[in-house]
């Protein structure tokens, strides 16, 4: 690791004012990523600031019809919550996916959305799920917030501070996990609700989460695995490495894509 | 650096740490804690799993100072002088080992499903909640088995072990 300053400040405004004292200073949250990234090098903040120590930045509730998750919970929390299991189960079994249960008792919602990496499980349900990521800046719409490879629409020194889901309709979470790192290869958030039809894709495309819209349409004709048939991505616009080509990871997704609304359509 | 108070297997450790190390790089380097092993190094193998605050964490994926003020628990702070923790006794007489290497993290990760999930345990679930722990030698039978037994004796009538955890 290169050397840097740490900051444990205990209130959103302390640090606000550590990060706003250097350009190259970074939030730290869970470290799930963030730390292994520094180990290899491939970041060199000039301060850390662990937002761990922050109580506002904590917690789980529903406000009217919005489940609102603080930017520090961790994925076991929400894995395990009952509010969640009740207001939205798809979002703590997609939650109780992620990495292993260790990553789990670390790794929190905010640092997922904030770091945004292709293959993360989060920014799929909140894509589809129509959810505002809330800053200590702003609001903004997840089709807003993700805009591109690990690239995000955060200002530098901005700070997640939690996710606002809309409550309502059904949903569900098909993930085809690699089989080493538990990273998805292929995910697919599926929501049906007031809002229409909405498919939100992760782990598979160069461009990171994306809604997919073909599918999205076939399904508002007819909600059935069949309305699927024949559809799937541009294999030219898929990660193609090691662990699978672009061809593949295509497959993948129209395979977890029926999976789910196959899901959705039993349990109605 | 940077000075660092936390309690590490119930004794309390005050420490001036370069801010980049890692908490398992404090426990094996600093402290001779090694116990706790390196394994991949990229937070897959659960090698170096410890309890931070009572919760299994991958050591090679926390800082030290992020650990200030909190309880650490390697696998040296398990037994009870010659009284193993039942998560330990139940590996040895379930042969859940074989190099040994694994074994740490296995044990941590056994007694962190106890934690979360009770001590009745079926075998399938031991396996799902093993997929952040990798043995190289063994295959996964008897540690299952291991675990599932720890777990049931960590509900059993309380020896001092089960008592001071």
């Amino acid at each position: 690791m290169f050397a840097f300053a740490y900051h444990r400040p205990a209130t959103l405004i302390e640090a606000q004012a550590a990060l706003a004292a250097s350009e190259e200073a970074k939030p730290l949250a869970g470290g799930q990523t963030l730390i292994p990234t520094l180990k290899q090098r491939l970041a060199s903040p000039s301060d850390l600031v662990d937002l761990g120590g922050i109580p506002a930045l904590r917690g789980i509730t529903v406000v009217q019809d919005l489940l609102v998750i603080g930017a520090m919970v961790r994925h076991v929390e929400v894995a395990t919550s009952p509010i969640v299991a009740t207001h939205l189960p798809a979002l703590a079994a997609l939650a109780g996916l992620i990495g292993d249960p260790a990553v789990r008792n670390r790794g929190t919602l905010g640092g997922s959305v904030a770091n945004n990496d292709p293959s993360a499980d989060y920014p799929a349900a909140c894509l589809a799920l129509d959810a505002v990521i809330v800053t200590d800046r702003r609001e903004l719409p997840a089709g807003d917030f993700f805009t591109g490879l690990f690239e995000t629409a955060l200002q530098p020194g901005e700070i997640v501070t939690a996710v606002r889901f809309p409550l309502g309709g059904e949903a569900t979470y098909e993930k085809f996990p690699n089989p080493a790192s538990r990273y998805a290869m292929a995910g697919v958030f599926v929501r049906r609700g007031e809002g229409g039809i909405r498919v939100a894709v992760t782990g598979a495309s160069q461009g990171g989460v994306f809604r997919w819209g073909a599918a999205e349409a076939a399904l508002a004709a007819g909600f059935s695995p069949a309305a699927l048939d024949g559809l799937r991505p541009e294999a030219e616009e898929m990660i193609a490495d090691i662990h699978g080509s672009g061809a593949y990871r295509a497959q993948l997704v129209a395979v977890m894509a029926r999976r789910a609304v196959a899901r959705l359509a039993a349990a109605r | 650096m940077r000075d660092l108070t936390l309690t590490i297997n119930g004794a309390p450790v005050s420490v001036a740490v370069d801010e980049r190390t890692l908490l398992v790089q404090l426990l094996r380097d600093e402290l001779r804690l090694t116990g706790t092993h390196v394994g991949c190094d990229t937070s897959q193998c659960g090698a170096c799993n410890v309890l931070l605050d009572g919760e299994a964490v991958k050591a090679c994926a926390v800082l030290a100072v992020q650990a200030e003020g909190a309880g650490v628990v390697t696998i040296e702070g398990l037994a009870q002088g010659e009284a193993l923790h039942p998560m330990q006794a139940a590996f040895r007489e379930h042969h859940g080992l074989q190099c040994g290497f694994c074994t740490p993290g296995m044990i941590v990760a056994g007694i962190d499903m106890v934690r979360r999930l009770g001590t009745e345990l079926d075998a399938q679930t031991v396996r799902a909640e093993l997929e952040g722990n990798l043995c190289r030698c063994t295959g996964y039978h008897n540690i299952v088995k291991a675990i599932q037994a720890g777990a049931s004796a960590m509900a059993g009538p309380a020896p001092a072990a089960v008592a001071a955890e």
